[in-house]
């Protein structure tokens, strides 16, 4: 579980994040969603250490993260697997070489272990014939993919993933989406997702915080954001006439 | 003004002790030093090759058609050769194009994992992406000396090869020029700066790819402005050096 206390960041003049507060649960995929400029993005990088917030706490199951020196720090981050928006795949590693990263740096396990345990990511996210091809060589799905292996490979407890299905076609990203949630599920991790995907919103969110101007707007589940009456997150999710006519018919049951 | 370039300085040198904290574990780290010898040592032997060679020739014939009064000796063709070549030539003008060749290289490979986010998944990873990235090029580039050892050996051998087979000594005046008044010292006094401009080639692109904002466009900026940093860095320290060790 992860506890944001009165979270406020600003940069220069401008004030982005401003005392944001919520918790994101484990074994729950927790989704930040908000129109571009909300402060998602920088939420998001507040949660994983790259920025530090002016001020309020960041609680990793009770571990304060300003309380902890440089070597706890990155002690902590061991634990955290991170999708990056672009992948940020290591060009100069083929697939099975930047899913095993993580395990040749942190672990002591000897080659054949680690092969092992890369064969079964990559195996768990569809992946089996891309071993030894390089980022380069496969689609923009498929490299989410090897991304979300190389995120999980050490088992961590923390999982953040930053628009995970953007530039993706819809049945891939419907892939994604339903991937992250099973293994969030299977192996009960905290995961936070920054998205303004509504498929994905619809799919698997079942902690919605909802930012504005660096304000929580709202927070609820996807089952109640068609009940909500709020006037911002209507706005904000039922902009497009496919997603007015999904609420209405949940409304009509 | 003053106060940007201060900061930058005092960046650089933080950047300098975070380069050496935190270790990455031995056998990432010697794979990763094998790849930057053959990506910046190996691959750079070429260049160095072929400039050194013609370099050392044109020094040769260039001192040759100054010396036009009969009563210098023709045996100073060599002696200026060498004494070109291995004191400023091969040190400092090979590490000059060096700061274009691995300059560019080593800023924009870094850039671009700035721009695509590499470092930041290495950090969020809990690598310290300094010691990751920087080290391993500091290590390779000790072996910078073995390179203009050879740029040394190859601008007097062009040097030879002119003057000889041009028609402006012979080859035993060249030879009898080329140990006159050898002076071992200036080897030591060569390789020292040698050493030090390797540092400065490894770390000063490193510093602008590392600490770059920005996209694609930016990488190429980034690339331009480490070549010109690093190219008076090494200039300044050339000077610095010769009034130490020289002067």
């Amino acid at each position: 579980m992860i506890e944001v206390k009165n979270i406020e960041k600003s940069f220069g003049d401008s004030k982005v994040l401003k005392g944001i507060s919520t918790v994101f649960e484990s074994g729950k995929t927790n989704l930040i969603i908000g129109q571009s400029g909300s402060g998602k993005t920088v939420l998001l990088k507040t949660l994983l250490g790259i920025h530090a917030p002016d001020s309020g706490t960041i609680e990793f199951d009770g571990r304060v993260y300003s309380d902890l020196d440089k070597d706890e720090k990155r002690e902590l981050r061991t634990e955290i697997g991170m999708v990056f928006q672009g992948s940020a795949l290591f060009d100069s590693m083929t697939v099975a070489e930047n899913v095993a990263f993580p395990l040749r740096m942190f672990t002591s396990d000897d080659r054949a272990k680690i092969k092992e345990r890369v064969d079964f990511v990559l195996e768990r996210v569809n992946l089996v014939d891309a071993h030894k091809k390089l980022p380069s060589e496969i689609s923009g799905g498929m490299q989410k993919r090897v991304a979300i292996a190389r995120a999980i490979v050490n088992n961590p407890k923390y999982l953040f993933c930053d628009e995970p299905n953007s530039g993706l076609d819809p049945n891939t990203s419907t892939l994604i989406d339903n991937l992250i949630q099973e293994i969030t599920e299977e192996y009960n991790i905290t995961t936070v997702i920054n998205t303004h995907d509504m498929n994905s919103v619809m799919e698997i969110g079942q902690n919605i915080v909802f930012l504005k101007k660096g304000l929580k707007a709202w927070q609820g589940t996807k089952e109640e954001i068609f009940r909500t009456e709020n006037k911002d997150i209507v706005k904000f999710v039922y902009s497009s006439n496919l997603f007015k006519k999904v609420r209405e018919a949940y409304l009509k049951g | 003004m003053l106060i940007r370039y201060l900061s930058q300085v005092g960046k650089y040198f933080l950047m300098l002790k975070e380069i050496f904290n935190k270790q990455t574990k031995w056998p990432v780290m010697k794979s990763l030093i094998l790849k930057e010898i053959d990506d910046l040592i190996i691959d750079s032997l070429g260049i160095v090759c072929f400039i050194s060679f013609f370099i050392g020739g044109v020094v040769a014939i260039q001192t040759a058609l100054n010396l036009t009064n009969p009563l210098i000796p023709k045996y100073l063709i060599g002696f200026a050769t060498r004494q070109s070549v291995i004191l400023e030539f091969a040190p400092t003008f090979i590490s000059v194009i060096m700061a274009g060749k691995m300059g560019s290289y080593i800023t924009s490979s870094i850039g671009t994992m700035r721009v695509t986010e590499q470092i930041d998944a290495l950090e969020v990873m809990g690598v310290n992406s300094l010691n990751y990235l920087v080290f391993p090029k500091i290590i390779a580039l000790l072996m910078y000396p073995f390179v203009i050892g050879i740029s040394m050996f190859l601008g007097i051998f062009g040097g030879w090869l002119a003057s000889a087979y041009g028609g402006f000594s012979t080859s035993q005046d060249f030879i009898s020029g080329a140990q006159w008044e050898f002076i071992p010292f200036h080897i030591t006094y060569a390789f020292i700066k040698t050493l030090i401009f390797a540092m400065l080639l490894a770390t000063i692109p490193s510093f602008h790819g590392y600490y770059m904002k920005g996209g694609a466009l930016e990488v190429g900026k980034a690339s331009t402005v480490s070549f010109v940093w690093t190219s008076v860095c090494i200039i300044l320290f050339n000077y610095i050096l010769t009034q130490l060790l020289l002067g």
